[in-house]
């Protein structure tokens, strides 16, 4: 079996004599008998590396991935091409086998990495301040929740509004009963944040009102008009954005949000079926002493030499403890390398163009589907690269019929939104063209006709046909 | 700074938690970190200062005063409420360490209760309760 | 004299930035290009793009390969940082985790046609029950500290049941700063614990401090000092004598798989960090994955979705699903269903060690480690760098350098910098608290014997160098790409992007 071990009964005849025993099971004495396991695990035997290869394959084999099936699902992962050589970058050794750079005179790679990071998503959200990264999306939104009732120096409530992930709405619960906290959900009408109704929501024991720009149906939201009503209560503006699109989209920092935030994936990420990823934080120069996670800053060495260390670990819970921003220690920073490599391969201009292509083929996409019978918009705000519609045929059997086709048609909403159990939620990225579009098109009036001639099939004067 | 820099002037009062008070007539007093405290912490980076008009209780903690690799807690030598806080240490915290009993002062308060400067340590018995830690 | 690397000024990947390069070459766009506000309102769309650099593919690879050189990594050197497990991280699981159907399989894809994902989640989950003792496990937590935070609202979800708001959280003054850190946000008081002579948990300061308002009581065992409390049947009779939960940090885990079970020590909730023992490289700060494995009476409370296995009954062998239906549950931690990336390397990792593999694993770090401290002990450092407790130790042990500061004037850092001229990275410094002047050195089982020698060989010439001169390690590193940086600055006055003209 594979061990990666080298000690061999030479080298543990040795080791014992110095340590001055006749066994190992000497050096377990001091584990009592009683919590002794006294038998093998019952796991399998090792196995040869040809042959893990080959159960693993077999296991990969039974997922219809974007390679055996055209990738039309979002909701806050996509199937955007990664190019060749964050792989090859991310995994060097020196990047891919380090620890956490604790001892920062053998670490400048990967803090100037951080550092690196930190500067593109900076610049993306427009925000002066990022961290180096959390886990991912929606356990960020609920970090951003622990800040806030610090910044606002003890407040307990939260406004949410229904267009943020449904991820990110339930992480953000999940830890607020911990943090003591209460939320309350703003609606949304015709599929953007009813603005009237988070005026009323917002009051003076708000601490962070959470917004989502594309939200989760795919609409941009008008996050400036929005936080108008946030800032006059001094709560909070946390804005959960889609990186993707802030080449074309009004960043977050020049539309009054204190926090911007969001799922890393679609920069340098594989699907990998959920994970991992990387969370983005990016704030407000006032709250940098209240950001969680690692951030790399910038200073010189003994012979004036530029270098980047662990800046303010004092915020961090290796010094802080209890009183630490966060509890994180292992973040995701390999994640993190792979979306600034890639945001370097896309260079200013190409991201930009990226981000435009993304709203033509959007708008193409939607356009098309519209006008298949059957298939009506969901909503009709502004959209970036993920819209929603509504089918008049079952969304699971339409689905299915899709998959046969060899096409994940989208999302079904109905899992999230009970009040859009007809809802479909359709994903665009790069790598989605005119003629997978038009097949989806297709597919999806095909499937609908053909759910629609089941029904008629069904109808009391038709009996279905024997099997 | 070496150990023979070293020095707890002997018109203050000190608190074993390694801060003092200096007295300002009957009501007011002025309090700060001793030379110990800002030599254990290392060089000061951050100090944020707590509001005017805050009560402070004897024993208890102020404010905190940040390092690279420590925070440490400011404890109240004596309890009153905060008149003046010494805001030039915002931009320039490491007067702490220079000059812990002058311009590394943090606090002025006016006194709730006098009586407990009784309870505090003069200076040579201070310096005494160092050498046995 | 200057290094090599030395020379080389750091540059970010922004400053070697021209107009008009670039690296990507994205497909046509292919459909109508209308301009952008007619699609979207111009008052929504950005005026200026974001200053990200403009190289060529080539300047990239270079920037970042020069980078990459500019670290230290466990693939190159001996890394005994403890309780970080640092063990080899196998390429086979970088090459299984690379295969499409685990790399471009999407998240929200039908269970139905990603049933080998979910298999294979089940099968580690079935895995890390058996290691650890419990019946239940949850993938969902990203890292330790996440499986600390499910841990302590499991806890709060299990007595809020059960019509209890307990306030208090247990933990040894020797924990990991992450479990205070966790403690408070999942809004409980943390309450520390004293450890006796033995280097155990104090057993009169554990009872006088266990009562009805204890929730939990986080240990690691071995903990911190890679000692094994041999108390611990007593502690969790204690803590659940008062109805509380016992708590155990996996961060330890190597020193015992296959030997003990925190389950049968009578632990409720156990995370486990797939980094750290299950080989899933540390990514110079992650990915890493902290799933947690539970008693029954914990279980109702999982998070959301939890991955199960469903027997067909009409004979076509068993499904897989992401059960969401658990009303007792605390809900969802984070997006999806997890780090699944991790999850395929550490299955890879344990299907290739098996039952017999895990075993010997703990059993050589154990063996490594015990080495060490004696070869350690038998040179200079059993004067100057002491263990802290004398008794075998686990999987890692902690020395302290008070006698070494007061002997030979250099401290346990200056020790850590100049061991980087050496060409090894240091132990972990300044940790736990308990010790002054703490080394924590963990060797791991996939040390050869060699590396342990030369390393104990090193700390020797590093001690006879300060007996001589201790200047010279109170100035080191001397080869390393930087030397001593100004943390005070960099904190002072933190600088924490690159700055871009306009």
């Amino acid at each position: 079996m594979t061990r990666y071990t080298s000690a061999t009964p030479a080298d543990r005849a040795e080791m014992l004599a110095t340590i001055g025993v006749e066994s190992s099971a000497e050096l377990f004495e001091q584990v009592p008998e009683p919590l002794r396991l006294g038998r093998p695990l019952a796991l399998p035997d090792g196995m040869s590396e040809a042959e893990v290869y080959e159960r693993l394959a077999a296991l990969a084999a039974r997922n219809a991935d974007a390679e055996a099936q055209v990738c039309f699902l979002g909701a806050g992962m996509y199937d955007h091409y990664v190019p060749a050589i964050v792989d090859a970058i991310i995994q060097r050794s020196e990047f891919l086998t380090p620890y956490t750079p604790y001892q920062p005179e053998i670490s400048q790679g990967g803090l100037q990495a951080m550092f690196e990071f930190q500067t593109a998503m900076s610049e993306l959200t427009a925000l002066p301040v990022s961290n180096a990264g959390l886990y991912e999306g929606p356990s960020s939104v609920a970090s951003a929740g622990y800040l806030a009732i610090g910044a606002t120096k003890g407040r307990k409530r939260f406004v949410v509004s229904r267009g943020v992930h449904p991820h990110s709405r339930e992480t953000l619960a999940t830890y607020a009963v911990g943090y003591g906290a209460e939320i309350a959900e703003v609606g949304l009408e015709d599929g953007l944040t009813d603005a009237a109704a988070l005026a009323e929501a917002v009051d003076a024991e708000t601490a962070a009102v959470f917004l989502q720009s594309p939200n989760f149906l795919g609409a941009v939201e008008d996050v400036e008009a929005l936080g108008a009503a946030v800032k006059e209560h001094g709560a909070l503006l946390v804005v959960a954005v889609d990186p993707m699109t802030l080449g074309v989209l009004k960043p977050p920092g020049e539309c009054g949000a204190d926090i911007a935030l969001g799922e890393g994936q679609p920069l340098g990420n594989r699907l990998d079926f959920g994970g991992p990823s990387f969370g983005f934080f990016c704030g407000s120069e006032e709250l940098i002493r209240r950001m969680p996670g690692r951030i790399a800053g910038e200073t010189d060495d003994v012979d004036g030499r530029r270098g980047f260390v662990l800046a303010l670990q004092t915020r961090e819970q290796h010094i802080r403890r209890e009183k630490a921003t966060h509890n994180i220690c292992t973040a995701q920073a390999l994640n993190a390398l792979a979306a600034t490599i890639h945001l370097a391969w896309l260079g200013r201009e190409g991201f930009r163009e990226l981000g435009e292509l993304l709203v033509r083929r959007t708008a193409y996409a939607r356009e098309r589907l519209a006008a298949v019978p059957g298939v009506e918009l969901l909503h009709g705000a502004p959209v970036a690269r993920e819209f929603a519609l509504r089918l008049e045929a079952p969304v699971g059997a339409v689905l299915e019929r899709c998959a046969e086709r060899g096409i994940a048609a989208g999302y079904p909403l109905g899992r999230d939104y009970p009040e859009y159990e007809d809802g479909l939620l359709v994903a665009i990225t790069e790598r989605r063209t005119r003629e997978q579009i038009d097949a989806l098109a297709d597919a999806l009036g095909a499937a609908i006709q053909a759910e629609a001639g089941e029904l008629i099939g069904h109808m009391p004067n038709n009996p279905p046909e024997e099997a | 700074m070496a150990d023979d820099d070293a020095n707890y002037p002997d018109e203050l009062l000190y608190h074993d938690q390694h801060d003092w008070a200096r007295l300002e007539g009957d009501e007011h007093a002025v309090l700060g970190i001793t030379w110990y405290a800002q030599d254990s912490l290392g060089e000061v980076v951050f100090y944020d200062p707590p509001e005017v008009g805050t009560a402070i209780d004897k024993d208890s903690s102020y404010a905190e005063v940040e390092s690279v690799k420590a925070v440490s807690d400011v404890i109240a030598p004596l309890s009153g409420e905060i008149v003046e806080v010494n805001d030039a240490l915002e931009d320039a915290p490491e007067k702490i360490n220079e000059d812990p009993y002058g311009e590394g002062w943090l606090v002025k308060v006016k006194l709730t209760a006098p009586a407990e400067a009784e309870a505090l340590l003069g200076a040579e018995e201070y310096r005494k309760l160092l050498e046995k830690g | 004299m200057e290094m090599p690397l030395q020379r080389e000024r750091a540059q970010t990947i922004f400053e070697k930035s021209k107009p008009g390069r670039r690296a990507a070459v994205l497909p046509a766009v292919g459909v109508p290009e209308p301009p952008l506000e007619e699609l979207i309102p111009a008052r929504l769309l950005r005026s200026e793009p974001p200053r990200l650099p403009e190289v060529a593919e080539p300047e990239i690879v270079r920037h970042y390969n020069r980078l990459s050189r500019r670290n230290f990594d466990l693939d190159t050197g001996f890394y005994p940082l403890g309780s970080c497990t640092m063990k080899h991280n196998p390429r086979l699981n970088e090459r299984v985790a690379a295969l499409p159907g685990h790399a471009r399989l999407h998240p929200a894809q039908d269970p139905k046609r990603a049933q080998g994902a979910l298999e294979l989640m089940w099968l580690l989950q079935e895995s890390l029950a058996e290691i650890c003792g419990l019946p239940y496990v949850s993938l969902q937590p990203s890292a330790g500290s996440h499986g600390e935070l499910a841990g302590l609202l499991l806890t709060r979800a299990f007595h809020a049941d059960r019509g209890e708001a307990r306030t208090k959280v247990l933990a040894p003054d020797t924990s990991h700063g992450t479990n205070p850190a966790s403690v408070t946000m999942a809004g409980y008081e943390i309450v520390k614990v004293a450890t006796d002579e033995r280097g155990g948990v104090e057993m009169d300061d554990l009872r006088a401090k266990v009562d009805g308002d204890v929730a939990c009581l986080m240990l690691t065992n071995p903990n911190t000092l890679g000692l094994f409390d041999e108390n611990i049947a007593e502690i969790a009779a204690l803590i659940h004598g008062v109805g509380g939960t016992l708590y155990y940090d996996g961060a330890n885990l190597n020193a015992v798989m296959g030997h003990s079970r925190p389950g049968d020590m009578g632990f409720d909730i156990v995370h486990v960090n797939l980094h750290k023992s299950f080989s899933q490289p540390h990514g110079g700060g992650g990915p890493g994955a902290g799933p947690i494995a539970v008693s029954e009476r914990i279980e109702p409370y999982l998070p959301r979705p939890q991955v199960v296995r469903r027997e067909s009954g009409n004979g076509s062998g068993p499904s897989f699903d992401l059960d969401l239906d658990r009303p007792k549950s605390i809900g969802r931690l984070r997006g999806f269903q997890g780090n699944f990336g991790v999850f395929v390397r550490s299955y890879a990792y344990i299907l290739s060690l098996g039952a017999d593999g895990l075993a010997e694993a703990s059993e050589t770090a154990v063996l490594n480690a015990n080495y060490l401290k004696a070869r350690l002990a038998e040179g200079r450092a059993g004067k100057h760098l002491p263990v802290a407790f004398d008794r075998h130790c686990m999987h890692e042990f902690v020395l302290s350098g008070k006698p070494m500061k007061r002997e030979l004037g250099i401290a346990t850092l200056d020790l850590a910098k100049r061991l980087l001229d050496f060409g090894f990275h240091p132990p972990t410094v300044y940790f736990p608290l308990l010790v002054e002047e703490a080394l924590m050195i963990e060797p791991t089982e996939t040390e050869t014997k060699e590396s342990l020698d030369a390393f104990a060989e090193a700390i020797e010439r590093i001690l006879v160098e300060a007996e001589e001169d201790p200047e010279v390690a109170k100035q080191a590193p001397y080869t390393t790409p930087v030397r001593r940086l100004d943390e005070v600055k960099a904190t002072r006055k933190p600088v924490v992007r690159q700055a871009l003209r306009d």
